[in-house]
């Protein structure tokens, strides 16, 4: 539909730039807070301008001691943390659910649907609902506090599976039939044909799901006691309450804006991928 | 190169049995055609052939092999798809070298054939693209070209032209029959259009529901075909049916014209003729109500009925004639040039 009128060319454009205001005033008042010194952020009114005290801050976020008067991680090591449980649940999601949707779609076995049916059903299942259970698993596993506790119980992934499953419907019976006739194996198939079919796919869903494992709260927050381990999403949080004195908001807001900078990186340099690995359907 | 035996094969899904007793004996580099009208399970039995679908009973042989249980991979095939089914993320020459790397030849080996076929082809110049990057007749060449490095005893073609423009499938079907003249390869090639079929296969076999319905070479089955289904599917335009009844050594249509033929049976028939052995002569017996008339060129075929009755009739008279809407048009035709079956059967009578 294409609209010229003045006036609704004016509301368009008032709706837009209201919503780009509401997504950006935050992340820039974000970006200025970790601009100021800690005096000037205790002080009413907020600076809505940048100050000059960003380096300081950055250095001593991510080298010196971070917040003080606490025991917390490094900066720097908390954002290893979260890299790799990000990187452990996307990656560890993409394999499984490529794996799983491979089985259900290429390979007649009994139960085939049953097993579908019971990936599906476990999109009612987040951890948040069978928080308990998981938590006694891992915990008797000796998993706490380490990466694999972190990324396991949320690797097997029911959306992954569907998308993937959707994915490999759209490819035609003759390309396996022409790898048949090839002479390909079915891993071969799949590590062959299957994969770089679904590239733009895969790196969709790895956006998604990396930001997905990076935004973790609740689940890092249960089984890392153990300050060495301790993500950045969930430390930001402690952050507000662990100092005895008031926050200390130059800090805080420079870790929060460098707990953004790897999601933003992951979606700029994917963004061409992304985008067509959830529009085209053409194979 | 190989023989082919299909020894009285059949295909069942479940309790449906798709393909009925099917038996041929396919000569070391014969091309035959499997035509049929769609649903026929023309393109079941060729993928049978290919492996990619099993065989409920019967058996296929390739050379002296028993192939009923082996892999694709394994009968020393070829096959090229309708839709091509070239990996799309491969360059042409990765597609055409695809399957001689799973078998491990050496790459100078690999390189070699690759090249030969593309020379073949004439897509040398397109070795290192995309299919996508291609038109429809270069990525036809690719998949055929998939098919030759491979070397195989057999290719197996299923509708490989129906995704192209009329006049590339005329073109293309010339260049797949001189190819296979060349390589010499026992060929089956599966196709719905009859044309394609008559100027391709060395034999035809006619498939209808299931049922082999004749397996011959084009000339038999147009001079001679065994059944109402394969004399109206072979020829274009297709043959005249009519009701007709034989008595006292001549043949009665309808509307009581009589056309003497040498035959001792009396019985009820369908006589057929085809609209290009109809000769227009002005004391013929067989008379037809123009209604409608197509200018084709070379030719003019009248559409119309047969006088007196309502049984469409059809007439093709060589060269430009001109013709009014209602007239009236006499042909004769020579017992020579008449089909008999019978109307119970649908099979042909001998006369």
């Amino acid at each position: 539909m294409i609209e010229n009128r003045p006036f609704t060319r004016f509301l368009t454009h008032f709706v837009l730039i209201c919503g780009v205001i509401a997504v950006a005033l935050p992340i820039w008042i974000t970006f200025v807070a970790a601009t100021h010194d800690e005096l000037r952020m205790n002080q009413a009114p907020l600076p809505l301008l940048p100050g000059s005290y960003l380096w300081q801050n950055l250095k001593q976020t991510l080298f010196g001691e971070g917040l003080s008067g606490t025991e917390q991680a490094p900066v720097w090591l908390m954002l290893l943390n979260s890299l790799a449980m990000a990187m452990l649940i996307s990656t560890g999601k993409i394999a499984i659910s490529l794996l799983s949707a491979f089985a259900i779609v290429y390979f007649k076995f009994p139960f085939r649907m049953t097993c579908f049916w019971m990936i599906f059903i476990t999109l009612m299942l987040p951890v948040e609902v069978r928080i308990l259970p998981t938590f006694e698993v891992v915990a008797n596993l000796g998993m706490l506090n380490s990466y694999w506790g972190l990324s396991i119980p949320l690797i097997a992934s029911a959306t992954a599976t569907f998308m993937f499953r959707q994915v490999f419907l759209t490819v035609p019976d003759e390309m396996l039939e022409s790898a048949r006739i090839d002479g390909a194996g079915p891993m071969r198939f799949f590590f062959d044909i299957l994969l770089p079919l679904s590239r733009t796919n895969i790196a969709a869903l790895f956006v998604i799901l990396f930001i997905f494992g990076w935004n973790q709260y609740l689940w890092p927050l249960l089984i890392t006691t153990d300050t060495s381990m301790t993500t950045i999403v969930m430390s930001i949080k402690q952050m507000l309450e662990a100092a005895e004195q008031s926050p200390q908001w130059n800090i805080i807001m420079t870790t929060a804006l460098l707990a953004m900078i790897p999601p933003v990186f992951v979606v700029i340099s994917m963004q061409k991928l992304f985008v067509q690995g959830l529009t085209e359907t053409d194979k | 190169m190989a023989e082919i035996h299909l020894t009285d094969l059949t295909k069942s899904y479940g309790p449906t049995e798709v393909l009925h007793h099917i038996e041929g004996h396919i000569q070391d580099g014969e091309f035959i055609v499997i035509v049929g009208p769609s649903g026929c399970g023309k393109s079941t039995l060729l993928r049978m052939v290919a492996g990619l679908e099993t065989v409920s009973s019967g058996e296929i042989r390739i050379g002296e092999r028993r192939v009923n249980e082996l892999e694709p991979s394994e009968r020393d095939i070829a096959m090229v798809f309708q839709n091509y089914a070239l990996y799309p993320h491969m360059s042409v020459r990765a597609n055409m070298a695809y399957g001689l790397k799973i078998r491990k030849l050496s790459q100078a080996e690999i390189n070699r054939r690759v090249e030969e076929a593309a020379d073949i082809l004439e897509i040398r110049q397109y070795l290192d693209r995309k299919p996508r990057q291609l038109s429809g007749g270069q990525r036809q060449r690719v998949a055929m070209g998939r098919a030759i490095v491979r070397d195989p005893q057999v290719f197996l073609f299923d509708e490989p032209l129906s995704n192209l423009d009329a006049k590339l499938r005329v073109q293309m079907r010339l260049e797949i029959r001189k190819l296979q003249q060349r390589l010499g390869v026992t060929s089956i090639y599966v196709t719905h259009d009859q044309v394609e079929a008559m100027t391709l296969g060395d034999r035809l076999m006619v498939l209808n529901g299931g049922y082999v319905e004749q397996f011959g070479t084009p000339i038999e089955l147009y001079d001679r075909p065994a059944s109402i289904f394969v004399a109206g599917f072979i020829g274009s335009p297709a043959m005249n049916f009519l009701p007709a009844e034989v008595k006292d050594g001549s043949v009665v249509l309808s509307n009581g014209v009589i056309i003497p033929v040498e035959s001792p049976k009396e019985a009820n028939v369908t006589l057929g003729i085809r609209p290009e052995h109809l000769q227009p002569e002005p004391e013929g017996a067989i008379a037809l109500q123009v209604e409608m008339v197509e200018q084709l060129g070379a030719n003019t075929l009248l559409h119309g009925t047969l006088q007196g009755t309502d049984k469409a009739l059809t007439a093709s008279v060589a060269g430009h004639a001109t013709y009014e809407n209602g007239e009236f048009v006499n042909f004769s035709a020579p017992a020579s040039m008449l089909h008999l079956f019978d109307p119970e059967t649908e099979s042909r009578l001998e006369l």
